[in-house]
């Protein structure tokens, strides 16, 4: 037996239930928990509420704070922007229904708090995985995988399935009694809401579709569309978060125009004026939009027109626009909207 | 003595301000005072909310226009 007589966990915090769940388990067993949560940049929380104007009214909050709020731990949040990127780009192991590589990223994950927990002189890991939840990443045979391939072994534990496993160093050592923890598996989440009941665990979110915006068919669709256009699987922060604000719209292969939806957009595509072109209407109310590619002339007035189809100056023969390049130099543009039947269903990304 | 520090988190989506507060804190000493300006009204729950949890002081919000900004005791 290891005589740690102290020993301190790191807890991967979603924001949803399970990772709450698991890591009020470890507390019980009288165990310092400590949470960390990985910004990808395509996680769920509050972009498009910080965007929209109807948005910002509603109170929001990031879950994983709340938890950790909840759960009276410290919550240390780590930016993975970066490293991300070669999980989404090169995912060993494919993706699940749209662009979401759920099972690299776990791994990717799980290494990162083993790197964490190393430097901090913790002992071992939590996360709130349970067999069988989730169709190909939480599966009997990936719990060995992830363990194995984010090098944590012997020191991750699930306690909401850990009954259904080997035994993790922390059992072994004596830091964690097994008995005392449980073995959830399949889909059916009565058995957490149970176990969150008798916490007194309320108002937690429990997302349906995953906890980030690459499991959303719409936003993988406008993802994959930024990769076919640039002939190249690349990413800024810029480019993903960009494709939660607005409606997208491409005529042609090179160029895609973003026009804004409402108060709060224009304000935030506003903000993108020295990298993209920005068009907005000077004759009439009407949106902010981005021109992103490499529009020529013809382009331009297309974009024109379509941004003219999106202003109040819908029914007028003319609108003038004015155009502003990256560089700050301005001309103006008077064209006649687009009818409704000359906007292609097909250039909706 | 009591140090001044600021952060500029404008134009960041949440969590980013609260990850680039985090950060900065890391630096400075107990008792030093950071005051973060931010766009994302976001940050008006979630900055407190970090502070509360890491046991930082917030001593002031304000918000002017479309500008927030956050002043904490470390
Ligand atoms: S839903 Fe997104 S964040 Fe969650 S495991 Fe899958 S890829 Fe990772």
């Amino acid at each position: 037996m290891l005589t740690n007589i102290n020993p301190k966990a790191i807890s991967l915090i979603s924001g949803g239930l399970d990772s709450m769940l698991a890591t009020k388990v470890i507390l019980d067993q009288g165990i310092h928990v400590e949470g960390i949560n990985f910004f990808t940049g395509f996680c769920v929380e509050g972009h498009t509420q910080a965007i929209r104007k109807k948005d910002r009214q509603k109170k929001k909050r990031n879950n994983a704070l709340w938890v950790a709020e909840q759960l009276g731990i410290k919550l240390h949040i780590i930016d993975v922007i970066d490293e991300y990127k070669n999980v989404l780009l090169n995912p060993k192991h494919g993706y699940g229904q749209h662009l979401n590589p759920c099972l690299d990223c776990k791994i990717f994950m799980v290494n990162k708090a083993k790197s964490w927990m190393e430097e901090h002189a913790f002992d071992f890991i939590i996360t709130g995985e349970v067999i069988g939840q989730r169709p190909k990443s939480q599966r009997k045979e990936t719990m060995p995988l992830i363990a194995k391939e984010s090098g944590a072994f012997e020191k991750l534990l699930r306690p909401l399935c850990a009954k259904n496993l080997p035994e993790t160093l922390p059992e072994q050592a004596g830091w964690v009694v097994r008995e005392k923890l449980y073995d959830f598996h399949g889909r059916n989440r009565k058995p957490q809401i149970a176990l969150a009941e008798s916490f007194g665990f309320t108002g937690y979110s429990q997302p349906a579709g995953g906890c980030c915006f690459l499991t959303d068919k719409t936003y993988a669709k406008k993802l994959a569309d930024l990769w076919q256009a640039r002939n190249k699987r690349d990413y800024e922060l810029d480019d993903i978060m960009l494709l939660k604000a607005g409606r997208h719209l491409r005529p042609k292969p090179h160029f895609k125009v973003i026009i804004s939806r409402e108060e709060g957009e224009n304000h935030y595509l506003s903000g993108y004026r020295r990298d993209f072109i920005l068009m907005t209407t000077l004759s009439h109310p009407g949106p902010v939009a981005l021109i992103d590619g490499t529009p020529d002339k013809g382009d331009l007035e297309l974009a024109a027109r379509l941004v003219a189809r999106y202003s109040q100056g819908r029914d007028a023969e003319l609108v003038t626009l004015s155009v502003m390049q990256p560089d700050g130099t301005r001309s103006q543009l008077t064209v006649p909207p687009l009818l409704p039947m000359e906007v292609s269903d097909a250039w909706h990304v | 003595m009591t140090r001044e520090w600021t952060l500029d988190a404008r134009r960041l989506l949440c969590p980013m301000p609260v990850i680039k507060t985090q950060d900065k804190i890391k630096e400075l000493a107990a008792g030093d005072k950071l005051v973060v300006t931010c766009t994302d009204p976001g940050v008006l729950h979630d900055i407190p909310a970090w502070c509360r949890i890491n046991g930082h002081q917030v001593l002031a919000r304000e918000t002017k226009g479309r500008e927030i900004t956050i002043t904490i005791r470390i």
